[in-house]
């Protein structure tokens, strides 16, 4: 017995005392970390450069755009993912830690609002998108649908996805407080696949190639024409996108902690070069146009 | 020689319960109180903001990110309720009703086949029956009772009673079996039968014990953090309905702690909510052991 | 009639209760056996995580289930000796006893916080200024999370140990202390000899505890995806050998963790629904199997005790 708590209590000694200089990491290891939308992104990503670079390890952490930068002011991630531009009191607080942000601009993705396939609704003005989140309009009969209660779904307030919505459709107002909050944009696509009265919110590609979701065309203002974030095939409408017409649509950004160096910096190089960009296309969204036309707020 | 030594280090271990206690006290409180210096104290309960129209509204909502950050934790205590209510007043029917058979009436045989088994579901992971919920009983519920929200407090209630339905029919079983046998004989030589016996005799004697498990119970199901987070939809509302979505505390600190910088308001808002989880949780569990206590005193006279 | 009718419905509600357990759990198997294969557990997740195995998950749980349990069952053990053997009776051992139970209710989320606002922010920050060698301990890691879950199953170690030496007759103690023994001496080599099996079940009984807890691990250690394992390569000094070994700072991957972002925030739920129960037949199957363990661990002891 004694002989085991001996052996025991050593062990913990060994875990815990061993001074940090002999642990021997293989190689180079990036840490990223954030936003959930670019979870997918960011795991191919990693995935298909650590199949080319066997001696770099990226290790890819989700959590929302909020925890990758907050894990950034923290210092305890060397990259954030973020579907949202960093705030200005972020930068400081990262500042106040000796930490100075950098920012990449990696990919574009146009937010799509979806309904159950079984809505007869086809398209909503950006304001009626806004009214219903924000709970003013309760009913689809007010937009041209069916008299059934509309049942929002919406993302955790730690995505990027919720605070760019809040920002750009609901225009700052409050969330309605019904609206259900889901921890994963996947998990938005599944609940509106399963409820006909239901709309959701998120990254188109998401919503792509699932026959039970209805992605809606959005006119910007009333009388304007009304944009799909998609083309007939379901994939991601890269004009609309880098022209403006299709509102709803941000950058998807890597802030690095401090300017990148040694393996970030070719982490990121290869991120923005076409490697890194046929990834983006592959998945969905929307390569960065490199002449710098596609901004689209 | 060693002897001393040795008292000293086993005594030095003998604090760590209270150290880890007391270390949780401090730590949570710490933060959450820090939560007062930046958020005025009624600002927890509604705050007033002023309509599209210019007319002002109170607003009791939680919704800690945006240009006005409200903190209300009226939809989050009301969210929390409307899971732990339900599904402890499902678990003690079905808790007490299995406990008693366990103890009252239940063979030997039954007994020993039963009681592991009841044991065996305390040991299955929550986040299992978090998934089970989301994923299959949603649907039942909603095609059972017509739900307007797929995942709801009941569902949750549901998912929460399967956690804490062992621990009150493990306690109430216990509680039962300490219960004298001749209190039993003497009710059976009066012409009581076998449930007229457990009703006027073993179930009043037993009472405390019950209690405590059933509060014991309760204070599990305030606290069970995963199937709330996964199955009960997660709309910080106040409302009676329990099939409308709710977001109970423990849900919210789960989801949003990880996505705020340390120190700032929204985690020390977090860390109160926290202190409010544990202190309600440490009166329920107070409670329960003064139950406790006084059957044990109750038994022994 | 009443009567018959009431037994009757005592009964009937206890099986409806193990019913439903059987029905639970038996789609999880029947779902979960279909991805289940010697594959699905030694291979890593690939393409977003919508295809392959779970190893690293499975890798990461043992791991911290090993170096959580290195840390809880001394500290336990020691406590529940110094309860039952030199405390006794007295207001000390109450107040203990008190702590444990408590230490028993507090939820799971809040152990997370706590581990969090201690184990992360208070001891790994000062340890790194200590050190002054930048950023070590004060960041998520598995270090911190097992001693999350160590605080957590405490109480599961104490209270089944102190259980083991109370079973123990007092006889023994006497006969021992009357051969001249001294306390100590009577612990090592009568109390503890016999308590031996509670012990064991209670450590089986926190592995699984701890084993099947997400909540407090969530913002102290988990990683969503982490294509390496946490391991090291620990130099031998003089001899130019190096050994792989569990690297406590490193953050891991973890199989209820596991499940629930895959039925939460994967790519695509749908379509990774079979990975999701695969890894919660996983899951189940360890945890239930640990817990079938160690309650025939008690039940046999409990007879060797009642029998002696």
């Amino acid at each position: 017995m004694k002989g085991t708590a001996i052996r025991l209590g050593a062990l913990t000694l060994l875990l815990g005392i061993t001074p940090p200089g002999s642990w021997v990491l293989a190689g180079d290891t990036i840490t990223v970390k954030g936003s959930d939308t670019m979870v997918i992104l960011g795991q191919r990503w990693a995935e298909e450069y650590m199949k080319q670079h066997a001696d770099v390890t990226i290790q890819v952490t989700g959590g929302g755009s909020g925890t990758g930068i907050a894990a950034l002011i923290n210092g305890t991630t060397q990259l954030a993912n973020s579907s949202r531009p960093i705030k200005e009191e972020e930068r400081a607080a990262a500042k106040k830690n000796g930490i100075e942000v950098v920012e990449f601009k990696t990919a574009l993705d146009g937010l799509a609002v979806v309904v159950n396939s079984a809505n007869p609704v086809n398209e909503l003005t950006m304001a009626q998108v806004g009214k219903i989140y924000s709970g003013y309009i309760n009913d689809w009969k007010q937009v041209g649908g069916t008299g059934k209660r509309i049942l929002r779904y919406s993302r955790e307030s730690n995505s990027g996805t919720y605070v760019f919505f809040k920002e750009h459709v609901l225009l700052n107002r409050d969330f309605a407080a019904d609206c259900q909050t889901m921890p994963g944009t996947s998990a938005v696509a599944e609940a509106v696949a399963k409820d006909p009265n239901g709309i959701g919110y998120g990254g188109v590609a998401y919503f792509s190639g699932n026959p039970q979701l209805k992605v809606l065309k959005i006119r910007k203002e009333a009388k304007t024409e009304a944009v799909s974030p998609t083309d007939k095939d379901g994939r991601p409408n890269y004009e609309a996108v880098w022209s403006g017409s299709y509102p709803i649509a941000r950058y998807l950004y890597v802030y690095s902690a401090g300017q990148p160096r040694e393996a970030v910096k070719t982490y990121l190089d290869w991120i923005l070069g076409p490697e890194g960009q046929a990834i983006v296309e592959k998945i969905d969204y929307i390569p960065v146009k490199s002449t710098g036309a596609g901004t689209s707020r | 020689m060693g002897e001393q030594f040795v008292e000293l280090i086993l005594k030095l271990n003998g604090f760590v319960a209270i150290a880890a206690i007391g270390l949780i006290f401090v730590f949570l409180f710490k933060e959450g109180v820090q939560a007062f210096r930046t958020i005025p104290a009624s600002h927890f309960i509604q705050t007033t903001e002023m309509d599209f129209d210019n007319t002002p509204q109170t607003v009791r909502m939680w919704q800690p990110v945006g240009t006005n950050p409200k903190y209300s934790l009226l939809p989050l205590f009301c969210g929390s309720m409307l899971v732990a209510l339900p599904a402890t007043l499902l678990a003690t029917l079905f808790g007490v009703a299995s406990g008693i058979y366990l103890a009252e009436v239940a063979g030997k045989r039954t007994r020993e086949v039963v009681k592991p088994a009841i044991e065996l579901v305390a040991g299955i992971p929550s986040v299992v029956i978090g998934f089970f919920c989301l994923a299959v009983l949603a649907s039942l519920v909603q095609t059972a009772f017509q739900t307007t929200f797929r995942l709801n407090a009941v569902v949750g209630a549901i998912g929460v009673a399967f956690v804490i339905i062992p621990v009150i029919a493990t306690m109430t079983d216990d509680a039962l079996r300490a219960v004298p046998t001749h209190l039993r004989e003497g009710a059976h030589a009066l012409g009581a039968n076998r449930w007229e016996t457990i009703v006027r005799v073993v179930l009043p004697a037993g009472a405390s014990g019950v209690t405590a498990s059933i509060l014991l119970g309760m204070g599990r199901a305030l606290g069970e953090t995963m199937i709330a987070l996964m199955a009960t939809g997660n709309a910080a509302q106040i409302t009676a309905n329990p099939f409308a979505s709710v977001r109970t505390m423990t849900a919210t600190i789960a989801a949003e702690l990880g996505a705020v910088p340390q120190g700032g308001e929204q985690y020390r808002a977090l860390f109160l909510v926290g202190s409010l989880l544990f202190s309600l949780t440490f009166l329920i569990n107070l409670f329960a052991e003064i139950a406790v206590a006084r059957m044990r005193k109750r038994l022994a006279l | 009639m009443v009567e018959v009718f009431a037994l009757g419905l005592l009964r009937g509600t206890t099986l409806v209760l193990v019913l439903a357990t059987f029905l639970m759990l038996g789609s999880i198997a029947s779902q979960g056996a279909r991805v289940i294969s010697w594959e699905f557990l030694t291979t890593e997740p690939v393409e977003g995580m919508t295809h392959g195995g779970i190893f690293p998950a499975v890798f990461g749980t043992l791991c911290i289930t090993l170096l959580m349990i290195l840390m809880a069952l001394p500290l336990g053990v020691c406590a529940a000796i110094y309860m039952v053997e030199y405390a006794g009776g007295s207001k000390m051992a109450r107040i203990i006893r008190a702590s444990v139970n408590n230490l028993a209710g507090v939820p799971s989320i809040v152990f997370g916080l706590f581990g969090v606002g201690f184990f992360v922010l208070f001891l790994g920050r000062s340890l790194d200024r200590v050190r002054g060698t930048g950023l070590l301990f004060g960041q998520p890691a598995m270090l911190w999370a097992a001693a999350t879950l160590a605080v957590l199953v405490l109480p599961v170690i104490i209270v089944n140990t102190a259980e083991a030496l109370n079973a123990v007759p007092r006889s023994h103690r006497e006969a021992s202390f009357a051969l001249g023994a001294t306390r100590w001496q009577t612990v090592r080599r009568v109390v503890l000899p016999q308590a031996r099996s509670g012990i064991l079940t209670g450590s089986i009984l926190s592995i699984s505890r701890g084993a099947g807890e997400t909540a407090p691990i969530l913002f102290t250690g988990c990683a969503y995806f982490l294509p390496r394992l946490p391991l090291v390569s620990l130099r031998v000094p003089f001899t130019g050998l190096s050994i792989p070994m569990i690297n406590p700072l490193d953050q891991f991957m973890e199989l209820s963790y596991h499940i629930f972002i895959m039925a939460t925030q994967s790519t695509d739920a749908a379509i990774t629904r079979p990975i999701q129960y695969g890894t919660t037949l996983v899951l189940v199957g360890l945890t239930f199997l640990l817990n079938l363990g160690a309650i025939l661990l008690r039940i046999r002891y409990r007879q060797s005790i009642e029998s002696a």
